[in-house]
């Protein structure tokens, strides 16, 4: 009888630029000031159009709204990595992604003012719908990944999840399929440590999240999601291993909301103040502002011009958004099939009727 | 028993059964997510877990359907879970484990098992939410074995159904009209109560034309009927409440009476419960029939965006065009 060890596995923890400003230079990603110029901006376009976009919703002009305040770092600067051939696959939750990818502030709106035709995904992106059901485009990301590799593209996945995702089975299905497959696609888990209410400690028993790739075949690496070097510098690693083709890996960035997990929600009930007030010193947006002042390249002239810039942008996405808006029995119906069945014009001309009926009633 | 009433939202009515049956039995547990220290999304569970504890009351993994697994395997054991789908477009996740397994064990043990569970999911449309939290799949699980289907219009009606369902020796799911969560009030008796499963209640009286829903839709049919009265129109309504099994034998003494039937529900049209109930109807009642069985249905469309969902749902307009509809023949 023979016992030996068949496995053994580590879990790095990666931290480039500290809480308070030091920089490990050894690990430290060579970023041009434009690059550094460019992500700032982006993340404070993603602040303004979540604050607005949560003021409107309490003056009842936005339905249900999801912030991201916070979390910013992670999503904006993972996919700043990743160019106009690649893809995502996100959740509720990653206006940064969107707004990094080139969505406009406008259709994103659009989009959270509950209209169907928010939903449209523009002719320049090949980025997919964000999923509202936990971990659902896990898989599917995983088989977009799998037919770059089939089809010989050169196009790299990201798929955008949070720490709640990975409890669910399609998390486990996706991870994987991935391994199995060497899938080119980049797994970023967000973990801001509160699935609504539900803790961390609840949703696994396992260390970390990270560590659960190795368990899949792949490497998962756990860092500090609200260090805007560390973010860069494994995304770009991830990037490059997938582009050439040495398959998937799973990224933990461990970050929070500021914010509730949506307008519905009252995280007084699940969180500690101190806790908060603690997450809201380590604010990727002012951890940024001190490296780039270090640099020489933030003060506080450019960060009044940058966000009157973003504020401007983002009011002007908002008056045209609501010039825009409009809603027709048609919408509903459109884009169910390729062709429309009978059943549904029945349906349709019921309906454009019975508004017209009521039109005519309210006269 | 006592008889003191106290006036009741549904949630207070679905919290209110919840702690009283977890009182009168120890092997009922609550299970789901945000249920515990949250006290769920809609605070249906709201001070449970301090009543009862974290191992009664338990903050779960976000997981549906190792949810419902576990829980089928601890009704299998002697407990009797009562799950939260925190909304109906998540408890797809958990088919396999209702529809294949929930469902089949009694038969699969010829007997010898069963599974006295309920799965809690607040369903339909009406408070402006995101995508998937407003799906009507009630025929979904009318159309699979060995699954009760239970939906309340009320206040009242939830707390005696709850109750019932957790009673119940077979799985059952508890459909919650969330529009309705918040939104009225009934007087509610403070003890615990029985409505049971499989009876259909006749809710208002009428000789000239049944109309039969369920959930949130009873009230808008109650408005269609309270319209056509001034008219000269007398129309019976019919609240459902158990949509499996479902009790026909009310509906059929009901149209052989009036004649014609209009059937309301929010899910959409195309293999609805209204297209078994019209069936039924042919099956029992096609002598007594005047008119055709007219139904007023949700759309064969994903459930619309929060904007546009009033295109989608029923409303007391289209309830009164289709009962125009059968009165003209």
């Amino acid at each position: 009888m023979t016992r030996t060890r068949v496995f053994e596995g580590k879990t790095d923890y990666i931290q480039i630029l500290d809480e308070n400003g030091n920089v490990d230079k050894a690990l430290e990603p060579q970023l041009a000031n434009e690059d550094l110029d460019v992500m700032y901006r982006l993340m404070i376009t993603v602040r303004q159009f979540d604050r607005k976009a949560m003021n409107l919703q309490r003056q009842g002009r936005l339905f249900t709204y999801l912030p991201v305040e916070g979390q910013e770092a992670s999503q904006v600067v993972s996919a700043y990595l990743l160019g106009k051939q690649d893809r995502t696959f996100t959740m509720y939750r990653s206006h940064g992604v969107f707004i990094a990818r080139g969505f406009s502030l406008k259709q994103m709106f659009l989009m959270w003012m509950g209209t169907e035709q928010g939903g449209k995904i523009p002719d320049d992106l090949n980025d997919v719908p964000l999923e509202i059901t936990i971990g659902s485009q896990l898989p599917q990301a995983v088989g977009s990944a799998m037919a770059s590799k089939i089809l010989k593209k050169d196009s790299v996945t990201a798929v955008y999840f949070g720490d709640g995702a990975t409890s669910e089975g399609e998390f486990h299905e996706a991870l994987n399929m991935a391994g199995v497959n060497r899938a080119p696609v980049v797994f970023i888990c967000e973990n801001n440590l509160y699935a609504i209410s539900v803790p961390r400690r609840i949703q696994t028993a396992s260390k970390t999240i990270a560590q659960k790739a190795l368990a899949y075949g792949f490497e998962g690496v756990q860092i500090d999601g609200n260090d805007v070097l560390a973010v860069y510098a494994t995304m770009k690693e991830a990037v490059e291993k997938a582009r050439a083709g040495e398959g998937p890996t799973l990224i933990e960035c461990l970050t929070y909301r500021f914010g509730p997990h949506s307008t519905s929600d009252d995280p007084s009930k699940y969180r500690s103040k101190e806790e908060e007030e603690a997450w809201v010193k380590n604010d990727p947006v002012l951890r940024m502002q001190r490296y780039m002042q270090a640099r020489g390249i933030w003060n506080e002239a450019y960060e009044q011009q940058v966000l009157a810039e973003a504020k401007e942008m983002v009011d002007k996405a908002f008056e045209e958004a609501e010039a825009e808006v409009h809603v027709e029995p048609e919408d509903i119906f459109k884009y169910v099939y390729a062709e429309m069945p009978e059943n549904l014009k029945q349906e349709m001309e019921y309906l454009k009727k019975v508004e017209e009926e009521k039109k005519e009633l309210k006269k | 028993m006592r008889d003191e009433m106290a006036k009741m939202t549904m949630i207070d009515a679905i919290n209110s059964a919840l702690r009283q049956e977890m009182e009168r039995d120890p092997t009922v547990v609550v299970m789901g997510e945000d249920v515990g220290k949250n006290g769920g999304v809609f605070r249906a569970t709201v001070g449970l877990q301090d009543k009862f504890g974290e191992v009664r009351v338990m903050d779960t993994p976000l997981a549906e359907s190792g949810l419902v697994g576990a829980a089928i395997g601890m009704a299998l054991s002697g407990l009797r879970p009562v799950v939260e789908i925190q909304f109906s477009g998540f408890i797809y996740y958990a088919m396999d484990q209702i529809v294949s397994h929930a469902g089949r064990m009694r038969t699969r043990s010829r007997g010898r098992y069963s599974v006295p569970m309920v799965v809690r999911s607040p369903y339909g449309g009406g408070i402006r939410a995101l995508e998937h939290h407003s799906e009507s799949n009630e025929a979904m699980f009318a159309h699979s074995a060995g699954l009760k289907v239970v939906i309340p219009s009320g206040p009242y009606d939830a707390k005696g159904l709850l109750i019932s369902s957790i009673r119940d020796p077979d799985p059952v799911l508890f459909f919650e009209p969330m529009r309705l969560y918040r939104s009225v009030k009934e007087e509610v008796p403070e003890a615990a109560y029985e409505i049971p499963l499989g009876e259909a209640n006749i809710v208002r009286e009428g000789a000239d034309v049944t109309l039969i829903a369920w959930g949130s839709m009873l009230r808008q049919a109650l408005e269609a009927a309270d319209g056509v009265k001034e008219k000269g129109v007398n129309a019976e309504v019919i609240d459902l409440r158990t949509i499996s099994p479902f009790d026909f034998d009310t509906i059929s003494k009901s149209i052989e009476k009036t004649g014609r039937a209009v059937i309301v529900h929010e899910a959409p049209r195309t293999c609805g419960m209204g297209a078994e109930l019209a069936a039924r109807a042919m099956d029992h009642n096609f002598l007594n029939l005047k008119a055709p069985v007219v139904r007023v249905t949700g759309f064969d469309v994903p459930v619309p965006l929060a904007r546009e969902e009033d295109f989608y749902l029923p409303d007391a307009y289209r309830i009164t065009r289709a009962i125009n509809q059968v009165m003209s023949f």
